[in-house]
């Protein structure tokens, strides 16, 4: 099942809703990569609420999902991992390090916002 | 059973004839009935001059002697065993939090035994084969009551352990909200890998359910730390990350700090703040607040 993206002012945002195979999840990492630069958008938010198992390739495909928006000037919040999905991540040493995360998409916005204005602030 | 095997002295397999039995066991039971009173007297006396039940006073042993007597004498009478069961159970229920032990109440089942054994001999000491015969039916029945009262303690000591650890679990983890999203973690006493665990789900759990965006993590009551109880918090703090919230970790004493860089475990991924006070100092300047007496806090026009 291929992720809506959908697109919010400066951001875009990927809401996963069911189970990913690791061809929808490259997919995801491709075409959001091409879509920052299309809109020319600042954040991008992908929601993992619905997902109550991450595996490692999983985790490396969103890492490297942070990585390849940032390259393209977008920052990347991956939002709603739950807390049992976040326990066993740890457990297995899959910490996404260096790739942002909030609670929710509400938070996920709020952050952005921020970083944002940081940004702004920093360049003007 | 043939008459053969019914002459011979040896102890015969289980397979008993069950009438019987029950009709030998109705005589026993009759004769325990009758020396009710003298029999529970000397049991109650050896149990003193066992020094068993030292938590108990005389009064005290002797009322339970003729409950368990009572209790013990229907067992056999009537061949079942729930209601010594719930008996025993009732009795652990009592005696436990006094600090009875295992050993007394095997024990006292054990004494009872052989009291009531020692008057069978007595009574039936001139006819051999037929004590014989009374051993047969009473040993077995008697050997079930001792396990069933020492099962049933067991069991009622272990629920209580059960009960015990429960509370402990418990009491041990509180997750506390100082303010809005801000949660305080007061560690407390040994953490071993299960209590890390569920420390962290309980806290993972509390950070979705307040929308937390920090946690301070108090070690003040941690007295040592090994390489695991370092790496399960580093696990902590990381999973806490994954859910958008900051972790703090105050109250680390200059021993822990000591052990942590001596074996090496790589902190370098957690903030860490003296103490609880400076922890939630740092907290509120994360979440943006201001705190101060209110001449210095001035609102803002």
């Amino acid at each position: 099942m291929e992720v809506p993206i959908l697109k919010q002012g400066d951001y875009l945002i990927a809401s996963i809703q069911s189970a990913l195979t690791d061809a929808d999840l490259t997919q995801l990492r491709v075409s959001l990569g091409e879509r920052v630069g299309r809109f020319r958008s600042k954040g991008v938010i992908v929601d993992v609420t619905a997902l109550d198992v991450m595996d490692s390739f999983a985790v490396r495909t969103l890492r490297d999902l942070a990585h390849t928006t940032w390259l393209r000037g977008a920052e990347t919040v991956i939002v709603g991992i739950q807390p049992d999905v976040a326990f066993a991540m740890v457990q297995l040493g899959l910490t996404l390090k260096g790739v942002a995360t909030a609670l929710d998409l509400e938070e996920g916005l709020e952050f952005l916002d921020r970083q944002l204005k940081g940004r702004s602030g920093r360049r003007g | 059973m043939t008459p053969k095997q019914r002459n011979t002295p040896e102890p015969p397999e289980l397979v008993v004839n069950s009438d019987e039995t029950s009709a030998l066991l109705r005589e026993l039971v009759a004769h325990l009935r009758q020396n009710r009173t003298q029999l529970r007297e000397d049991w109650a006396r050896r149990i003193t001059r066992a020094a068993l039940l030292t938590a108990m006073t005389e009064e005290e042993i002797f009322a339970e002697a003729t409950s368990v007597y009572d209790n013990y004498v229907e067992a056999l009478a009537t061949g079942t065993f729930e209601a010594l069961q719930a008996y025993a159970r009732n009795l652990s229920e009592r005696i436990i939090p006094r600090g009875v032990e295992t050993h007394e109440v095997v024990g006292i089942v054990l004494l009872l035994r052989d009291v009531l054994a020692r008057s069978l001999f007595a009574k039936y000491h001139e006819d051999f084969t037929k004590l014989n015969r009374i051993l047969d039916a009473y040993e077995p029945a008697a050997n079930r009551i001792a396990n069933t009262v020492a099962v049933g303690f067991v069991q009622e000591r272990e629920r209580v352990i059960r009960q015990q650890q429960e509370a402990i679990r418990e009491l041990s983890t509180p997750v506390l909200q100082v303010r809005e999203r801000l949660l305080i973690l007061p560690i407390i006493g040994v953490i071993d890998p299960q209590r890390a665990r569920q420390l962290t789900e309980q806290l993972l759990r509390a950070i979705r359910a307040n929308r937390a965006k920090v946690v301070v993590i108090d070690i003040t009551g941690v007295a040592a730390m090994d390489s695991n109880v370092a790496n399960n918090l580093v696990q902590t703090v990381e999973a806490a990350r994954l859910l958008g919230a900051t972790v703090i970790v105050t109250g680390l004493s200059p021993e822990i700090a000591q052990t942590l860089v001596t074996i090496g475990v790589d902190l370098s991924e957690m903030a860490t703040v003296g103490d609880l006070q400076g922890g939630i100092e740092e907290a509120e300047r994360l979440l943006g607040y201001k705190v101060g007496p209110l001449s210095e806090v001035t609102p803002q026009s």
